[in-house]
């Protein structure tokens, strides 16, 4: 201890920064740095940020939860990335790329001079395996389908150690996106692993530090089971600032776990993490109340890309034990059934009461913040009472003397929504909706459920009559919306495993999706979309209620903060954040 | 003496006590000035109303009145007194139909305002609703889930008690050995294992009695164990060897003999089991394994404080908690004054 003390005033009386983890690498000859264009920061200090929960993995090609996928993306990089801020994407490890005439095959060139973050080099050998795993069935990755366009997947082949011919079965609109988020992976770490068939498991939480090894700004110093897992730098990172300092300015990260929403934004207030993302209206107001005494800055970023919505069982019962279910699927496959749901429900109410006022009402999938892919022509009907009442008359319904609905067969219209017990505004949603259909005399009751039980019984047992879900927030590009739209899609939640579309307009939607998955051009893909659009809010299989705005916060010593509507809204540029001087002065990078 | 008649001076306040409370909360549609259900979209949260006497012009008003919550501007859940118009308090107002103790139905509720102020004594929750209106109709479902299951838990363990002290040997080994398994188990666990695997679907009659039941027949060992203490106690007494030989029945002994021993350590049990039992029901709510919204029960109202900013915002949603500790006093109370009783007499 007292060493490593004379050795830290030995740096400082030299006028050396002192560094907490591993310093930067300086750069070698030929090394092909990628310059950003921030705002010079300055070397130094830890970034504390509290997670709901724990990362399940450090296993970028298994994780599915949120997360994991957090932490994991600090610690790898993709060949070709989305700006976060500018929602385009630009290079990566891969310093440029061209697209032959048919749109199917892509050329990759690789930045020379790259080392993983143990120190050894990274070449089109390391892309060629990670590919392999990625699309290797046996190793289950949630990656794996956006990596197989028409049926196909990706062919992947080495042109010489920094360049890749990649070949698609057919065009692909915006195939450079699905590059975003594929963390390229080292093999000489873990050949071995996929060789004997471990690599499912290998680099779970457990995993030794010196086992691991990513492209990313960070590399895992430790793990605290149940408590933190702490980011050092990765001194070989391969940005740099304009001045050539090597990125990132942090010395640590570190991803506290603290059990659940509310627990993040008392740690915020507290002073105990720097930077908060994604909590909730109310929190937003308790936190604003003090936010000048306490050094905090809050942004309301506008409305997300999430969609929030109602959706009735439509799926095929005959071979589940549900007749109870079954009987009502009647009402609910009736679209003026629905239609009328969807007049009578009061979206601004929910946006009021939900969100205190910081969201936006909903009457389709694409979030009004998507500004190159909502379709502006669609109607946003006002709540109407009236309308609902006429629609459901007209579909045969009628009112007892006690003002309950009822349908041709006199059978009271009941039926119970289901919605996530822990999200506590999902849960109020349903409380608003229930109130509202019971004004059209619908006898409605809300059931809260732990979230894997909702889960199960949308996705599995298909026990349930409707529910409350949210979808969507991964990109703004239609295409990650595949498998919401197409029938046989995984989340094409109101009706899932149908072998052919089980009506007319779902087979249009698939015709229109699977059409502007392989057109190239810009404007002619949103005519596409925009009738996709259209579609969907004249069926109405889902009732679409609101999307949150997206609120973040972060103290207001971090230099650089740039949050953004895309996921990871805080920490995307995690690399240029730094903490400002205490005292004001300018900052500068010293090295 | 005098600690007989502290005791009894005890025993009559809480007594009195708890017969308001429980009239108040068996006639919550006429005391409650709102329908509980009823969602006012544009007042979430609005703070508890404010009697006033003098109006913003200095005038003194003998009949009191209040001023509307209205929106602060650019807020969502910020409110100022509107003072454009004062609206007095009435009393036996006609409003919203509601039925008394669940069966007659009226419109007269004891004091109101003239539409379209409202009167929120205790504020709203996060959808607008009258937060007090809810604490009454809240407290008939606790309350009476409390004095229901005790009722149950009463009666079953009696019976186990009786015969598990009448005829002993291998019955009572049986039964007490069970009764010892029911203690020694975490009753609350033990609660939300049944509750969930039971049926998500079901109406709030159905619930409402599942939970009474459930919570009831979990509580039964601890009254078996004392009637059995007593029979046991009783059925070696000569008047009772006594009454046997002149060939009375098993129940007729029981009837007339041993059974009004265990009346006076029934009731304290009673009063001990009550707020226990209330406090079950609300534990179960909070955790929303109760009766679902929109009907309220003071667990389900409680529930609402989980969350952060409700917690250290609002504190009128502290209020059914209050509730629930003055109905638990009084029970205990009454408990503590009988089992005082008890003891003097036994004495």
């Amino acid at each position: 201890m007292f060493r490593l003390g004379c050795v830290a005033t030995l740096l400082l009386a030299s006028g050396l920064p002192c560094f907490a983890s591993s310093p930067p690498q300086t750069p070698l000859p030929g090394e092909e740095l990628l310059s950003t264009d921030n705002p010079i920061g300055r070397y130094g200090g830890t970034l504390v940020v509290a997670q709901r929960s724990e990362p399940k993995t450090l296993n970028p090609v298994t994780a599915a939860d949120a997360p994991s996928r957090e932490v994991i993306g600090r610690l790898t990089a993709d060949l070709i990335h989305i700006n976060r801020a500018s929602q385009q994407t630009e290079p990566a490890l891969a310093k440029s790329w061209t697209v032959s005439k048919n749109g199917r095959v892509f050329t990759v060139k690789l930045r020379h001079g790259v080392r993983f973050s143990d120190g050894q080099p990274f070449d089109a050998d390391d892309v060629l395996f990670s590919f392999k795993v990625y699309l290797d069935e046996k190793v289950h990755s949630p990656q794996r389908d956006l990596l197989v366009v028409g049926g196909k997947p990706i062919e992947v082949e080495k042109v010489d150690p920094y360049t890749l011919r990649f070949t698609l079965a057919q065009p692909y609109a915006a195939a450079e996106r699905i590059f975003d988020g594929l963390a390229m992976m080292p093999r000489h770490l873990l050949e071995r692993a996929y060789k004997e068939d471990k690599f499912a498991t290998t680099w779970n939480l457990t995993a030794a530090p010196a086992e691991m090894a990513g492209l990313g700004p960070f590399r895992v110093r430790e793990y605290a089971p149940g408590q933190k897992i702490v980011l050092e730098r990765n001194p070989y990172y391969w940005k740099a600032d304009r001045n050539k300092n090597r990125l990132p300015y942090l010395d640590e990260l570190v991803f506290l776990f603290v059990g659940n929403e509310d627990a993040q934004a008392i740690r915020f207030q507290a002073g105990d993490s720097d930077i908060i993302s994604r909590f909730s209206a109310e929190n937003y107001v308790v936190l604003s109340r003090e936010a000048a005494a306490r050094g905090i800055e809050l942004f309301d970023l506008g409305p997300s890309l999430e969609y929030n919505f109602l959706v009735f069982n439509l799926n095929d019962l005959s071979s589940k034990n549900l007749s109870k279910i079954a009987a009502k699927q009647t009402w609910f496959q009736n679209v003026r059934f629905r239609s009328a749901v969807s007049s009578a429900i009061d979206r601004e109410g929910i946006v009021k009461l939900v969100y205190s006022g910081r969201a936006s009402p909903l009457w389709g999938n694409v979030s009004p913040s998507n500004k190159f892919w909502v379709n502006s022509a669609l109607p946003h009907p006002a709540r109407s009472l009236d309308k609902a009442r006429e629609l459901l008359k007209s579909a045969g319904f009628s009112w007892r003397s006690d003002g309950r609905l009822v349908d041709r067969q006199s059978q009271p219209v009941e039926f119970s929504i289901i919605a996530s017990s822990s999200n506590a505004q999902r849960s109020k949603m349903a409380t608003i909706v229930q109130d509202d259909l019971n004004q059209l005399g619908m006898d409605v009751h809300v059931v809260p459920l732990e979230f894997r039980a909702v889960v199960d019984r949308v996705f599995q047992t298909y026990d349930y009559e409707a529910s409350i879900m949210g979808l969507g927030g991964g990109d703004a590009d239609p295409n990650p919306e595949m498998n919401v739209w197409l029938s046989n899609g995984g989340t094409h939640l109101w009706h899932l495993g149908e072998s052919k579309p089980a009506t007319e307009w779902e087979a249009q939607i698939d015709l229109l999706m699977r059409k502007q998955m392989v057109q190239l051009n810009y404007k002619q893909r949103k005519r596409l979309y925009d009738q996709v659009q259209e579609l969907v809010a004249a069926n109405v299989p889902y009732v679409f209620l609101a999307t949150p705005n997206i609120l973040v916060g972060a103290k207001k010593k971090v230099g650089n903060f740039k949050p953004a509507i895309l996921d990871p809204n805080t920490l995307w540029n995690v690399e240029q954040l730094y903490f400002l001087p205490s005292n004001g002065s300018p900052p500068r990078a010293t090295q | 003496m005098s600690s007989d008649m502290t005791g009894t001076r005890k025993m009559i306040t809480g007594a009195v006590l708890l017969a308001s409370l429980h009239f108040v909360i068996l006639l919550a549609g006429f005391v409650a000035p709102n329908d509980p259900a009823t969602q006012n979209r544009e007042l979430p949260f609005v703070p508890p109303s404010r009697l006033h006497f003098v109006d913003a012009r200095g005038h003194v008003h003998l009949r009191p009145f209040i001023y509307r919550w209205a929106p602060h501007a650019g807020s969502f859940n910020e409110y100022d007194e509107s003072r454009d118009r004062e609206y007095p308090i009435h009393f036996l107002v006609a409003g919203t139909q509601y039925r008394i103790a669940g069966w007659v139905p009226a419109r007269i509720h004891l004091f109101g305002v003239e539409e379209p102020a409202r009167a929120f004594l205790l504020g709203t929750d996060n959808f607008g609703r009258d937060q007090f209106s809810r604490i009454l109709f809240g407290g008939q479902i606790s309350v009476a889930a409390g004095i229901l299951a005790t009722l149950i838990s009463l009666g079953l363990g009696t019976l186990v008690g009786c015969i598990s002290g009448l005829y002993g040997k291998w019955i009572d080994e049986v039964a007490m050995r069970f009764a010892e398994l029911f203690l020694v188990l975490p009753w609350i666990y033990l609660l939300f294992a049944v509750r969930s695997f039971l049926p998500l679907h079901m109406s709030p009659t159905q619930t409402f009695f599942l939970l009474i039941t459930v919570i009831g027949t979990i509580g039964w060992a601890r009254p078996a164990r004392l009637v059995r203490g007593i029979v046991l106690g009783a059925r070696n007494q000569n008047y009772v060897k006594a009454s046997r030989g002149f060939g009375a029945s098993d129940l007729h002994l029981m009837r007339h003999h041993i059974l009004p021993l265990s009346y006076g350590a029934l009731l304290t049990q009673a009063a001990l089991l009550v707020p226990q039992y209330i406090l079950a029901e609300v534990t179960l709510s909070f955790f929303g394994l109760g009766v679902s919204e929109p009907n309220p029960s003071w667990g389900s109202l409680l529930a609402i404080l989980q969350q952060y900013n409700v917690l250290v915002s609002y504190w009128w949603m502290f209020a059914p908690a209050v509730a629930l500790v003055v109905v638990s006093f009084g029970y205990l109370s009454i408990a503590n004054a009988f089992h005082e009783r008890l003891q003097s007499v036994s004495i």
